[in-house]
């Protein structure tokens, strides 16, 4: 298992009240648990993952979606078993509109 | 599509979380410690292996047609719902809460492989106690289902804890045995038992078989709402008994004359066709409906 933490500047996103949970962990997939943050223009991520060295890719994909998306002000915890960047992307956008509203 | 299958939403193929969204009422369940409230397992991480955040079981209360209703959902995906030390608290716990509150019943959404090997020894006592746990809830009068239809059946201690509850719904993709097909044949030997023979595995373990054993009272499509029209039919009209040395006496007769009917059997298809079943082959083919009537229509 690889620990990551990462931290990215966003805009900030609707406050919710209640944390998002989405996805399973299982093989190929992920879970991502989305609560309020502290500090409103950051999105901050704390990564369990069970495929190690792919560091550079959790950075590259989460910071395209900071970017893209108003995610600050959110606190991201995130457990891995091996989910492409494709499913980590939508399962972030996911969490996001859930947390921002129950959108499915 | 044909609007019968873009309606259907399949329970094998649903999560946990979805499951028991669609069984209760709609907006009815309020989960004990959700997610965020939750510890994922310390033995995982020991093992340097990530957990998940409701330790792969999601639990709470809700309602059912507005009966008072509690609720475990085990995550076949996440360690092929294998119970470990925090998993098996969470079930525990609700039991005893079930025990002192008294619901209208509790149901198990179980889809596992029984003990999760990583964490054996707590997951072990967790098995125990829950079996504890399932007999003192139905001792005080509430009783608990066991729904099974999930891509992990329900083998090992969880296959012991389906049999010790009230009583047992099953989708013919549901399956139900104590040890599992892969373990058997590593025990034992391909001879013995072919677990990549998916045919075999279901004619000896699958809901279909389990049905007509009489193992499971229900039959059910492999559906969420017909898992809840189900659960709703068979609680209108259970009524919990009490325990008794005379019930279990009984049971242990009717176990004893099966072993002595049937134990020589290799396949399904030979049991099926000494209970009376007069075209055993077409058994795997038919319908929900068509088994029922079948089973309904065999000599007892």
């Amino acid at each position: 298992m690889e620990k990551l933490n990462f931290q990215f500047e966003s805009v900030p996103a609707l406050p919710a009240a209640d944390p998002a949970l989405c996805g399973v962990v299982g093989s190929g997939n992920l879970e991502i648990l989305l609560n309020a943050g502290d500090a409103p223009n950051l999105c901050v991520v704390e990564i369990k993952t069970a495929a190690r060295g792919f560091a550079d890719t959790w950075q590259a994909v989460i910071g395209a979606f900071a970017a893209a998306h108003p995610a600050g002000g959110t606190r991201i915890a995130i457990n891995d078993m091996g989910a492409t960047p494709a499913v980590v992307s939508l399962r972030l956008a996911q969490a996001l509109a859930e947390y921002q509203g129950g959108v499915q | 599509m044909i609007p019968s299958l873009a309606s259907r939403h399949s329970w094998f193929e649903a999560t946990a979380r979805k499951r028991i969204a669609g069984l209760l009422d709609p907006g009815s369940f309020t989960e004990i410690l959700p997610p965020a409230a939750s510890t994922p397992s310390p033995h995982l991480a020991k093992l340097d292996l990530p957990g998940a955040f409701d330790d792969g079981i999601v639990i709470g209360c809700g309602q059912l047609e507005k009966q008072p209703i509690f609720i475990a959902a085990q995550e076949g995906q996440f360690i092929g719902g294998a119970v470990g030390e925090i998993h098996g608290a969470k079930l525990v716990g609700l039991l005893k809460r079930a025990v002192r509150e008294k619901p209208a019943a509790v149901l198990l959404l179980i889809d596992s492989g029984g003990v999760r090997l990583h964490e054996a020894n707590a997951g072990l006592i967790a098995i125990s106690e829950i079996m504890r746990a399932v007999l003192a809830t139905r001792a005080a009068g509430v009783p608990v289902l066991a729904l099974i239809g999930g891509s992990c059946g329900a083998f090992g201690g969880m296959g012991i804890v389906a049999k010790l509850c009230s009583a047992i719904l099953i989708s013919e993709e549901g399956r139900l045995a104590l040890s599992g097909p892969e373990v058997i044949e590593t025990v034992a030997g391909v001879e013995e038992f072919d677990s990549k023979d998916r045919a075999l595995v279901w004619r000896v373990t699958g809901g279909k078989h389990r049905y007509l054993m009489g193992d499971c009272a229900m039959l059910v499509e492999d559906d969420v709402s017909a898992f809840r029209a189900a659960a709703t039919a068979f609680l209108a009209d259970w009524q919990e008994p009490a325990p008794s040395v005379g019930l279990l006496r009984a049971t242990q007769r009717q176990l004893e004359n099966r072993l002595t009917a049937y134990g020589a059997y290799r396949d399904g298809l030979q049991i099926w066709a000494a209970l009376g079943v007069t075209n055993p082959e077409s058994v795997p083919l038919l319908d929900r409906d068509s088994l029922v009537a079948l089973k309904e229509g065999l000599p007892t």
